[in-house]
C-alpha cells in the first residue's frame, strides 16, 4: 500500500470524510484550525455539509441536529472550545445520538496556551458534561493511528448510539508522518430507525428528547444507558504494550508522552534498566484489568506515569495498580512537552527506590 | 540508522519545506520519518524551525534534545541550536549570511554559502535546495536519486522548467557537503 | 353526514398540558393544519425549545427534535442542510430565543438558513415560573422583577422581528397574535407564507406570535388578551415587518 505523508489535523479530517462523515460544524480555535479549514473545502466537494458556526455551542448543537436526523456528523475543537461543547455531548449521550468530537488539546486552564497538553483527561474520561454518562475516548499516538481511530470512531458511535471523543494533543495535530489508507471493514451497524428524519410512512413519529421530567422514568433511562456503558467497557477497551515482555519498570503514558516514554525506555534498557511502556489507546474504557494484571507480576517492580498534565490519568493508574506496586509520576503542563532525558531521570529515581 | 535533525531559519527561507523534503525522500526509501513544526508566536517573523527524524525503525519521541544534525540558515538559528547538537554530530551553517564559526570542537561544521550559490544559479529561491544537497552530501542519509526523483515530481506542468535548476542547486550543495 | 370540522392530522390524539388561555395549543394546531395542507406530515421535522413547549414533540404527529435551551436554530441549521427538501421549523419562546439563544437565532438568520422560526412571545418565562424575559415590558411584574421591569435595571425590551429584519438572510418576518378569530386567521396566513417561502428556498423566515400567559401574568383569560392587545401590541406592532417579495 502506498504511504502518504499527512499532517495530523488534516489526516483526521480526511479520515472522517472517508468514514462517511457527511457534516462538519466547527469554530476556529488554535491548534486545530486545519481541521475546519480542510473540511470547508473537502466536505462540500464530497457532497457533505460544512458550516462555520457562530460558537462552539452552536457547532455542537448542529452536530446534535445532524445526528438526531440520522446523519454522520463531527465537530472538532481545542480545550477551551471543548468545554463549551460539553452541553451538546451530554445531550447527545442522553438522546443516544452518535457523533464524533475531536479535541486537539492545548494548555489550560482557561485560555491557557496554544501548545500541546493533556489537561482535559478528567473532562473527557468522566463524561464531561452534566449527568451520568461516558463517551468512548480514543487517544492516538501517531498519525496512522489518528486516521484509523477517527474512521473507527464513527462506527463505534453508531454501534452504541453514543458520542465518541478523539482525544489528541496539539503535537499529534501538527506533526506530519507517513500513513497508509487501509482497506477498512466497517462494522455491521443497526439501521437508524430512531432518527427524526421525517416519518416517511413510519407508523409513529420519532421525538428525540432528553427530558424525562418524571424521576422514575429518568432513573430507568439512566439505567438503560448504564447497560450500554457496560457493553462499551466490555468491548472497546484497547491498549498497546511496548518492550513489556520482561519489563521491570513500567512507564504508563498515552498520546505524545507515550512516544517520549518509548524512547526513554529504549535508553533505560541501554543503562540496564528493563523498562517497558504501557500505552492506553482507549482512555475510557480504561484498561484497568490488564494494568492490574501487570501490577501483580513479580518481575514488575514499579510504575511511572508520564503525562502532559499534573497527573490526571495518574488516578486511573492508581485505581488499577491499587497499591500492589509503587506508582510515581512525571508530568509537564501548560503546553510543555516532557523531554526524554527528564522521563529517564524520573524513571531512574523511581527505579532506585525499589532496587 | 537514525537521523534527528533540527532545521532552523527565518520564516521564508524554506526550512520547513526542506524538512518536508527529507521526510518525503525518507518515505520513498521505505524508512520511517516524522516532521514537527515549531508553532506559536515564534512563527511570526522570528525563527521558524522544524524537527525531522528519519529512522529504519519505529520513531518514539518526535522531538529531540540532542539532534544528530542542525541546519542553521540564519545567525539566530546557529546561536540557538549549536549547543544542542549531540557530540560527534554535524552543524550545517549557511555561511552566506552567518559570519560566525561553529565554536564547539566536538562537532563537525559544514559551511555552505547557500545564498551565493543560489545567486550564481540565478535564483535566490534555491538556497534551501543547496542546503538540502549539502546535508545529503555530508551525511549520505538518503540517496541522491531519491531527491532528484522527488524534485522532478515537485515541479510539474509550467513549473517543470525549474527541475534542472533545483537539481543543479542540489548537486552544488552536495559537493559542498562532501568536501567538508 | 357532512364533516364540518376535523382535528388536524398534524397533531396526535393527546391531551395538551398547557394552561387555559395559553397560545401554544392554538399555534400547534395551526402548524399541524398547514403541514397537513402542504401534505408534509411525512417529511416535516420540527425543533422544539426548552420552555413550556418542551413537550411539543408529544403533540405533533410528525418527527421532532428537542433542542437544548436556545439552540434550536443551530439544530435546525444542520437538519435543514442535510434534508434540504423537507420542511423544517423551530418553535421557540422568548427566553429560549431572545435570551439564551440570541446568538443562534441571529446567525441562522444571517446565514439565511432555509427554515422557519415560530417565536412565541409572551413576555415572560413560563415554565420556570414567571421570571423576567428580554421581552418583558417596562413596568410589567415578574418574579425576578417584583416591582416591575425598569429601563435602568434591565434595559428596554427587545423587538426580535425588527432586529432580524435588518439581516439580508431574513426574507420574511411578520408579527401576529391569536387572541381572536380574525387575528388567528391572519396568523395562519403568515405561517403558511413562511413555510411557502422556506420551501421555495428563499431564505430565513420568521413569525412572531404575541401570546398571553394568564397564569404567570396573574390574569383572567379575557383580561390577559385585552392586556396583550393594549400593551404588548403597542410595543410590538402587529403586521408584516419584512417581506422581500413585497419590496
Amino acid at each position: 500500500m502506498k504511504r502518504e505523508i499527512w499532517k495530523g489535523s488534516e489526516a483526521i479530517a480526511e479520515a472522517a470524510i472517508r468514514a462517511g462523515c457527511r457534516c462538519f460544524f466547527g469554530y476556529p480555535i488554535t491548534p486545530q484550525n486545519e481541521i475546519p479549514e480542510y473540511m470547508s473545502l473537502h466536505m462540500p466537494q464530497s457532497g457533505g455539509v460544512f458550516v462555520q458556526a457562530e460558537s462552539e455551542l452552536a457547532a455542537v448543537n448542529m452536530v446534535y441536529g445532524a445526528a438526531a436526523s440520522g446523519v454522520r456528523a463531527m465537530t472538532s475543537s481545542s480545550s477551551p472550545g471543548v468545554s463549551l461543547k460539553q452541553e451538546g455531548i451530554s445531550y447527545m449521550a442522553a438522546c443516544q445520538l452518535p457523533a464524533v468530537v475531536v479535541n486537539v488539546m492545548r494548555g489550560g486552564p482557561g485560555l491557557g496556551s496554544i501548545q500541546p497538553a493533556q489537561g482535559d483527561y478528567f473532562q473527557a474520561t468522566r463524561g464531561g458534561g452534566n449527568g451520568d454518562y461516558r463517551t468512548v475516548v480514543l487517544a492516538p499516538a501517531n498519525i496512522q493511528e489518528a486516521v484509523d481511530l477517527t474512521q473507527e470512531a464513527f462506527d463505534i458511535a453508531d454501534q452504541y448510539r453514543n458520542p465518541v471523543v478523539l482525544l489528541a494533543d496539539g503535537l499529534i495535530g501538527q506533526m506530519m508522518e507517513p500513513i497508509v489508507w487501509k482497506e477498512r471493514t466497517p462494522r455491521v451497524l443497526p439501521e437508524k430507525t430512531w432518527a427524526a428524519s421525517g416519518r416517511r410512512g413510519r407508523d409513529h413519529n420519532n421525538f428525540i428528547t432528553s427530558l424525562l421530567i418524571d424521576a422514575p422514568a429518568c432513573e430507568a433511562h439512566n439505567l438503560n444507558l448504564a447497560k450500554k456503558t457496560a457493553e462499551m467497557e466490555k468491548n472497546e477497551c484497547r491498549w498497546e504494550e511496548i518492550l513489556m515482555d520482561d519489563a521491570e519498570l513500567v512507564l504508563v503514558a498515552y498520546g505524545t508522552p507515550s512516544r517520549v516514554a518509548e524512547t526513554a525506555a529504549e535508553n533505560l534498557r541501554k543503562q540496564g534498566v528493563k523498562a517497558g511502556v504501557f500505552r492506553p489507546i482507549t482512555l475510557w474504557p480504561y484498561p484497568y484489568a490488564r494494568l492490574r494484571e501487570i501490577a501483580g507480576l513479580d518481575r514488575v517492580k514499579t510504575f511511572l506515569t508520564v503525562e502532559m498534565s499534573l497527573g490526571q490519568m495518574l488516578d486511573d493508574v492508581n485505581l488499577a495498580v491499587a497499591e500492589r506496586k509503587p506508582v510515581k509520576f512525571y508530568g509537564r503542563c501548560g503546553g510543555m512537552i516532557p523531554h526524554v532525558s527528564e522521563v529517564e531521570q524520573a524513571a531512574v529515581e523511581a527505579w532506585k527506590e525499589v532496587k | 540508522m537514525k537521523k534527528e535533525v533540527i532545521l532552523s531559519g527565518f520564516g521564508g527561507q524554506g526550512v520547513m519545506s526542506i524538512g518536508k523534503n527529507l521526510v518525503e525522500a525518507a518515505v520513498a526509501e521505505e524508512l520511517e520519518a516524522s516532521w514537527v513544526p515549531s508553532y506559536g508566536p515564534e512563527m511570526r517573523g522570528g525563527t521558524a524551525n522544524c524537527t525531522v527524524i528519519i529512522s529504519d525503525g519505529r520513531i518514539g519521541a518526535p522531538l529531540v534534545e540532542r539532534p544528530s544534525e542542525v541546519i542553521a540558515m540564519n545567525r539566530a538559528a546557529l546561536a540557538k541550536f549549536e549547543p544542542a547538537v549531540a557530540p560527534g554530530g554535524t552543524v550545517f551553517v549557511n555561511s552566506s549570511i552567518i559570519p560566525d564559526k561553529v565554536s564547539r570542537g566536538d562537532v563537525t561544521a559544514v559551511y555552505v554559502p547557500c545564498d551565493e550559490i543560489a545567486a550564481e544559479l540565478g535564483n535566490s529561491k534555491v538556497a534551501n535546495m543547496v542546503m538540502l544537497g549539502a546535508y545529503i552530501g555530508a551525511t549520505g542519509a538518503l540517496k541522491q536519486e531519491t531527491i532528484e526523483t522527488m524534485i522532478a515530481e515537485m515541479f510539474t506542468g509550467p513549473k517543470a522548467k525549474l527541475v534542472p535548476l533545483n537539481i543543479e542547486a542540489l548537486h552544488k550543495g552536495m559537493a559542498c557537503g562532501k568536501s567538508a | 353526514m357532512t364533516t364540518i370540522y376535523r382535528k388536524t392530522k398534524g397533531l396526535q390524539d393527546t391531551e395538551l398540558h398547557y394552561c387555559p388561555g395559553c397560545a401554544h395549543g392554538i399555534v400547534h394546531k395551526l402548524i399541524g393544519e398547514i403541514l397537513e395542507e402542504m401534505d408534509a406530515l411525512d417529511t416535516a421535522i420540527g425543533i422544539c425549545p426548552v420552555g413550556c413547549a418542551v413537550f411539543a414533540g408529544n403533540y405533533f404527529s410528525f418527527d421532532t427534535i428537542e433542542a437544548a435551551h436556545g439552540r434550536a436554530p443551530a439544530v435546525a441549521t444542520a437538519v435543514k442542510r442535510t434534508h434540504p427538501d423537507q420542511p423544517v421549523f423551530t418553535y421557540q419562546g422568548d427566553g429560549d430565543l431572545a435570551s439564551i439563544g440570541a446568538a443562534e437565532i441571529v446567525h441562522a438568520a444571517m446565514r439565511g438558513e432555509k427554515f422557519t422560526t415560530i417565536f412565541i412571545n409572551n413576555a415572560i418565562y413560563g415554565m420556570t415560573g414567571g421570571q423576567m424575559a428580554p421581552t418583558t415590558l417596562i413596568g410589567q411584574k415578574a418574579t425576578t422583577a417584583p416591582l416591575g421591569r425598569t429601563k435602568e435595571q434591565a434595559g428596554m425590551p427587545i423587538r426580535v422581528a425588527e432586529m432580524l429584519s435588518t439581516l439580508e438572510g431574513c426574507v420574511y418576518a411578520e408579527r401576529v397574535c391569536v387572541t381572536d378569530i380574525p387575528h388567528l386567521n391572519k396568523a395562519k396566513k403568515a405561517l403558511k407564507k413562511a413555510f411557502a417561502r422556506q420551501m421555495a428556498g428563499d431564505g430565513f423566515t420568521f413569525v412572531e406570535v404575541l401570546a398571553a400567559c394568564p397564569t404567570n401574568w396573574g390574569m383572567e383569560i379575557g383580561e390577559a388578551n385585552q392586556w396583550l392587545m393594549e400593551n404588548m401590541a403597542a410595543y410590538y406592532p402587529l403586521g408584516v415587518i419584512k417581506d422581500t417579495e413585497a419590496m
